[in-house]
């Protein structure tokens, strides 16, 4: 029975220790990549060839879910608010949810799972297929020309995929209960428009999704660099990437919020 | 006269933790030649190439390339150096986001300012040296695994290195494909005045193409020789390699308890 309790004591102190390890490489991989970005920044049209795989095929996606999100929002807004007689703030709920919450956080959820897995993968694969070491032996850094670049495209697009998203959402919104429903065309807007502060909403739902660009994409580099060059490695890495970038999202997602509006209004 | 030797090996020791890989390896390879090192699967090949390379450390001894330490230079020298290096993959590790030319062009768009103009004539020139200079346009996924290989062949000679090593360039090629690449390893050598490094278990085809043989095994160089020596050694270690028998120094078991036992055969004292 002792022995039991110490062997699992032990293997919970061996996983800790792993971890705080492994959190320790990722950090450094990530200093090494800023370090290591002047090449890109310089030469942007490695950035731009980047910024249409992950930033121009993620539109798609992005498009879809955030008029989605924005018709749920307003149809279940609307069944809600009407029992208190005030159909008309529906507009203010829907943009309110989306700017501050939902277009920041379920973008960079369906960014982690379209571009960080593919960046991961893409990543992996040519690590495993030895294209990495080809190009160190060309005498090119592969963190500066194949990691970096990745990098700066996935923080880059993530801000612009979640304003999209909002502006999906709310147009979402404005199908539903305006055109659909039938709620006042002058009402949805005029109460939006007061209630939607730019400097405290809009504002602050952009420093969001940023964090969340910088979290994913350094996750999805690190994941696909640090991936054994196998094909259950690459597979490990691109569900580790998913997970931990969902995770972290959320995470950051309430940290963030706790400073951004806690008490404020 | 020294200058004559590329690379001169010393001594070299290498370790992970604490199992030795390669122990105190005297090589040394003159300018214009194609030696081969042969060996048994985790012998250590690879492990010397990546030593040349500086892409590892070694615990004792060193590498040379021309006149120079490998792992006492810092990261810049060791760049600059590798300039002068190609190296070979076992499967190519073409760029699969870029066309063969791209792939060819890389190092000169990386390393030179040469205008766009000029490179496309040395990128033309150098897929016509391997016989691809039609397939310029092909993505890497269209290539057989032969033609993928001449592709990389083609690269690594892009700026003209003294060196290149090559990391069993033969596996896994059709007999056609599999000449082609050892008489394109010879000519290129001759034509470029570079010497050749190739790592290998290919013994028929490589002792057609190459000047000297080294064999490693168990971290050592067991038996050095110019081909025809090498096909007339008696020592019993090359003798089976060369001639691919399945029981000798090397043995066909693993390590194993006896036979009779693990099949529960003999009486077992409790």
């Amino acid at each position: 029975m002792f022995k039991h309790i110490v062997s699992g004591t032990r293997h919970i102190g061996h996983q800790v220790i792993e971890g705080a390890w492994r959190l320790g490489v990722a950090t450094r991989f990530f200093f090494l990549v800023l370090l290591k970005s002047g090449t890109s920044l310089r030469r942007f049209n490695l950035i731009i060839r980047e910024l249409y795989f992950t930033g121009v095929l993620s539109l798609i996606i992005i498009i879809v879910s955030g008029l989605f999100v924005g018709m749920v929002l307003g149809l279940q807004g609307y069944e809600t608010l009407q029992k208190y007689g005030s159909e008309s703030a529906v507009g203010t709920l829907v943009a309110l949810s989306l700017v501050r919450e939902l277009g920041p956080v379920v973008s960079a959820l369906l960014f982690a799972s379209r571009a960080g897995s593919a960046i991961t993968a893409e990543i992996g694969l040519m690590k495993a297929t030895e294209q990495l070491a080809a190009m160190g032996m060309m005498a090119v850094d592969p963190i500066a020309r194949v990691v970096a670049p990745r990098f700066w495209a996935g923080v880059i697009s993530m801000p612009f995929l979640a304003a999209i998203f909002s502006v999906m959402g709310v147009f979402g919104g404005y199908l539903v209960t305006v055109v659909f429903i039938g709620v006042d065309e002058g009402a949805y807007w005029s109460q939006m428009q007061s209630a939607v502060d730019f400097r405290f909403d809009i504002v602050n739902g952009f420093i969001k999704s940023c964090f969340f660009g910088i979290a994913v994409t350094a996750i999805a580099v690190f994941e696909g660099y640090d991936a054994p060059p196998t094909a259950e490695g690459v597979s490990g890495a691109t569900t580790r990437t998913v997970v931990t970038s969902s995770l972290v999202i959320l995470g950051l997602d309430f940290i963030l919020t706790a400073f951004m509006f806690r008490g404020v209004s | 006269m020294a200058s004559d030797n590329l690379i001169e090996i010393k001594n070299l020791n290498f370790s992970y933790d604490t199992r030795a890989i390669l122990k105190g390896i005297d090589m040394t390879m003159r300018r214009g030649q194609v030696v081969a090192i042969m060996g048994g699967s985790g012998s250590g090949k690879t492990t010397l190439l990546r030593l040349i390379g500086g892409a590892l450390q070694p615990s004792s001894g060193y590498a040379k390339f021309a006149g120079q330490v490998i792992h006492q230079l810092n990261r810049d020298a060791l760049f600059k150096l590798r300039r002068k290096m190609g190296m070979l993959f076992q499967f190519g590790a073409l760029f699969t986001d870029l066309s063969v030319f791209d792939n060819v062009a890389f190092q000169m768009r990386e390393h030179t300012n040469l205008p766009e103009a000029m490179i496309r004539d040395l990128v033309l020139m150098k897929l016509h040296a391997v016989g691809l200079r039609g397939a310029h346009h092909l993505m890497p996924n269209e290539l057989s695994g032969g033609m993928a290989r001449r592709v990389a062949l083609a690269r690594s000679i892009a700026l003209d290195p003294m060196l290149i090593m090559y990391d069993e360039p033969f596996t896994g090629l059709d007999p056609i494909s599999l000449s082609v690449i050892g008489n394109l390893i010879r000519r290129l050598t001759d034509a470029l005045g570079m010497t050749s490094i190739v790592v290998t278990h290919d013994v028929q085809e490589s002792l057609k193409i190459v000047d000297y043989v080294y064999f490693i095994a168990d971290g050592v160089i067991a038996a050095e020789g110019t081909p025809q020596q090498v096909r007339d050694s008696i020592a019993p270690f090359v003798h089976q390699f060369v001639h691919g028998e399945e029981d000798g120094p090397v043995p066909f078991h693993y390590p194993a308890r006896q036979y009779r036992k693990d099949l529960n055969l003999e009486e077992t004292v409790v």
